[in-house]
């Protein structure tokens, strides 16, 4: 019997898989006719060895607020989601537009603030903005590169369009997962690869690797690049170990780091040797305790003094976080006309401000029906889904949002693209993100694939690993079938 | 005094080794060959109890007893059970969380360890360890007893040796090999101390049993403790006598878990370590390290038993102890105060 069954349900919703006539989309038809021959025996035994082999390899995250085993794997469904070059193409082309905007827009904010002056952005909501650093104001950074690496959620909406839902442009997570979902689907699908023409995604390190050596404040000089850990207690710790190997660079904690006369080292069993570029995966009010949270033990007492003296760079830039604020992310339409006069190719959500008061007496009259956001969370917490939160959750944040419209914000609800996932024995749709990874260096370049991640609960929206999602292997094909 | 960098700072272009991760590869080499250790010397002792079983809780509780104070965890032992007997000292020695000395809590431990460090030893070695740890997760000791726990002491002996044979075959020979290995050496010799050290709290009280049935039988355990029976009867043929199952554990110059063979290899990993290569010993570790191997090159087992066996054991232990720490200071916790090409100058002297 084929996993295939005749009964698959696309819903009101956009599947990726399926048109809504019910016929298999073009780039998914090779894929479907090798389900087709596929014995449910075998789909299962493919399942459970790449479910074994990550856990042997320990590819896990750490699940926080969770006394028991806190180490898990991130669910991996076999089925892919593929994207048709002419599609990707045109993210591809929308994510350099919007990063390129966002850097420039980040450099404005910490030299002449031309934005602000020309009130395009109000300067209220950025010098308000939580991770706005203006100790760093008219500091320089190596090349004017502030965002090295970004992680850009999208979602597809009930037409097929593609929406940016946010930015990630301090310390993105998941990419780990993009490349060792890859390995899996190889193992278990070897021959369907090789007739599909799926770009490969392994390039990702090597071309991190060249942005970080690109910034080091002693060109010429062969680079020495640490990446920074909060240590093995992280929630990505794994990631972290992943990226160290594949860059083949030390991974440090802030424990292994000393500065000395303003110049960073770390302790090695031969003595002090020198740090010329850190991939910090530390936020930045941990970096530093003798600058930002005291109380901070992961990071490096003087680190922020050398860095200020230029004697080490870091990836990403102090200061970013401030645009990746949900505030600030209701503008970069805006900012991306204002610094390249052109119109942002990926649109944004349609978002509500409920620091604008005529967008916060909708917001409160019509929380039921939105999604409420604070401005500077992660991970699926503080949020709230109108349509499927009970009364009292509405009201907490009826009252939270009144109380402090700053740090809120409202989108209308999109009813996601579902990808066909197997659950509970059969394959049903399950609604789906898109997490590509943009790194900068000497050019923009966009990594062919990404972090699909996908909501495993029925109906559900929240596809955070921390909140019951799971991921997929995601194709972006050579052509378009 | 801070370090005072000259213009750019002189560049090493060799792989470094953080001290951190020198630490953890050290420590994740001994928690392994410990918990193979603590598994053979359960594993054998139950066997033993199942060969003789003339013991009466006093005998029992007795030969428990010396186990714990070889291993060294009397103490705790007492402040969690109230007797020493085969389940309460297994319970313990194997399961215990509480005891970090216990089987359970070096695998753990090895693979904490071992995960600090993922990105810089080979995919084998991290999932060896890794499944190690998975499969005692999963089992409860209760279900383990009732089981019979032969197939554990197996399985953490066997993901040991595999271990142990993977860093051989898949771990780059550099410095971080220096600490593996000389975490696994120290740890064996230590080790072996200690099963010789369980003898001699057995031996003692009952004079009257020296060379009897059981006594013998007790001497085949301390060589099946050490995985040594084989080549003791490749070496000497005869049948067990007491002095020379020590003389072997102890001066054997072949055996791979004899003092001797042990403490050569510690020796020579420390001359890597610390750079020692000139004829007079600068640290404090290599003294003691070449004070152990001359002492093992000329001592007779004669002289040995004279001085009391016990007392040499403790006295050997004390020395690894030194040997361990010392390293531990001078690669991994030194004073960040150094100017850093000063100290790279010394350590290359």
């Amino acid at each position: 019997m084929s996993i295939l069954s005749p009964n698959y349900d696309c819903g009101p919703f956009c599947d990726e898989m399926f048109a809504s006539s019910g016929a298999v989309r073009p780039h998914y038809k090779r894929l479907a006719e090798r389900l087709g021959t596929l014995p449910e025996a075998d789909f299962h035994q493919r399942r459970a060895a790449i479910d074994l082999a990550f856990l042997r390899r320990g590819v896990t995250f750490t699940v926080y607020n969770n006394s028991e085993g806190t180490e898990r794997i991130f669910p991996f469904d076999l089925i892919p989601r593929i994207i048709p070059a002419s599609e990707w193409k045109r993210l591809e082309a929308g994510l350099v537009q919007r990063i390129t905007a966002l850097n420039l827009f980040v450099h404005d904010l910490y030299h002449e603030q031309k934005i602000l002056k020309d009130k395009v952005v109000p300067a209220a909501q950025v010098l308000s903005a939580r991770h706005f650093r203006r100790e760093f104001m008219n500091f320089s950074v190596p090349r004017d590169i502030y965002v090295h690496i970004c992680g850009t959620d999208l979602i597809r909406d009930d037409a097929g369009r593609y929406l940016v839902l946010e930015d990630n442009l301090r310390c993105p997570s998941g990419v780990s997962y993009m490349i060792e979902n890859r390995a899996a689907m190889r193992r278990a699908f070897p021959n369907l690869f090789q007739s599909y023409g799926v770009r490969p995604v392994e390039g990702y390190a090597d071309t991190l690797l060249k942005s970080l050596r690109y910034i080091t404040p002693r060109p010429g000089d062969k680079p020495s690049v640490v990446l920074l850990t909060p240590g093995v207690y992280n929630s990505a710790y794994f990631e972290h170990t992943f990226l160290a190997r594949q860059m083949g660079i030390p991974i440090v904690e802030g424990r292994d780091l000393v500065v000395r006369d303003s110049h960073v080292f770390m302790r090695t069993t031969a003595g002090l040797v020198p740090v010329d570029v850190i991939y910090r995966r530390i936020d930045d009010d941990f970096l530093d305790p003798s600058v930002f949270r005291p109380d901070s033990v992961l990071g490096v007492p003087g680190l922020v003094g050398a860095y200020r003296a230029g004697n080490v760079a870091l990836a990403n830039a102090i200061g970013t976080g401030v645009a990746d604020d949900k505030v600030i992310y209701a503008y970069v339409p805006k900012i991306i006309k204002y610094y390249l006069d052109q119109e942002a190719l990926l649109p944004n959500v349609n978002t509500y401000l409920a620091s604008d008061p005529a967008d916060r007496k909708f917001i409160l009259e019509n929380i039921a029906k939105l999604v409420v956001k604070s401005a500077n969370e992660a991970g699926g917490y503080g949020m709230l889904i109108g349509p499927a939160a009970t009364a009292a959750e509405c009201a907490e944040f009826r009252t939270m949002v009144a109380a402090q419209p700053r740090n809120f914000i409202a989108q209308d609800p999109i009813k996601l693209s579902r990808s066909p996932t197997w659950c509970d024995g059969q394959l049903e749709g399950r609604h789906i993100d898109l997490r590509p990874y943009i790194l900068t260096g000497e050019k923009t370049v966009v990594t062919p694939g990404g972090l699909t991640r996908v909501a495993l609960r029925k109906g559900s929206l929240v596809v955070n690993s921390s909140q019951g999602g799971g991921s997929k292997d995601t194709w972006v094909l050579k052509g378009d079938e | 005094m801070p370090p005072r960098p000259k213009g750019p700072p002189a560049r090493q272009q060799a792989t470094v080794m953080l001290s951190r991760v020198a630490y953890s590869l050290y420590w994740m080499s001994r928690q392994i060959e410990r918990a193979e250790n603590m598994s053979r010397l359960l594993e054998v002792n139950l066997q033993f109890l199942l060969d003789f079983q003339g013991f009466d809780d006093a005998g029992l509780k007795e030969h428990w007893g010396s186990i714990l104070a070889s291993a060294g965890d009397e103490a705790l032992f007492d402040t969690v059970h109230a007797t020493a007997d085969s389940r309460s000292v297994t319970d313990f020695l194997a399961f215990d969380l509480r005891n970090p000395r216990s089987i359970l809590s070096c695998v753990f431990a090895a693979r904490e360890n071992a995960r600090m460090i993922r990105d810089q030893i080979s995919v084998e070695m991290w999932e060896t360890i890794n499944e190690m740890y998975l499969f005692l997760k999963d089992r409860s000791a209760t279900d383990i007893w009732i089981a019979g726990p032969y197939e554990f002491f197996q399985h953490v002996k066997r993901h040991s040796h595999l271990f142990q044979g993977l860093t051989d075959a898949t771990y780059p020979r550099s410095e971080g090999w220096e600490f593996i290995q000389f975490g696994k050496w120290i740890e064996r010799a230590d080790q072996t101390t200690r099963i010789l050290d369980v003898k001699y709290h057995i031996l003692l009280p009952q004079a009257a049993d020296v060379g009897g049935a059981v006594d013998t039988a007790q001497w085949q355990a301390v060589l099946r403790s050490a995985s040594a029976s084989e080549a003791y009867h490749r070496f000497y043929v005869q049948e067990i006598l007491p002095w020379k199952v020590a003389e072997f554990l102890i001066f054997s110059d072949s055996f791979p878990r004899s003092l001797h063979c042990c403490v050569l290899q510690v020796d020579e990993l420390l001359r890597r370590i610390v750079g020692e290569t000139s004829a007079r010993a600068r640290t404090e570790a290599a003294r003691a390290a070449r004070r152990l191997v001359t002492d093992l090159a000329s001592l007779t087992i004669a002289e040995v038993l004279d001085q009391g066996l016990h007392e040499f054991l403790l006295e050997v232990q004390k020395s690894l102890e030194r040997i361990g720490e010392e390293v531990v200071q001078t690669t991994m916790f030194y004073s960040a105060e150094f100017d850093p090409e000063e100290q790279q100058q010394q350590q290359q002297q």
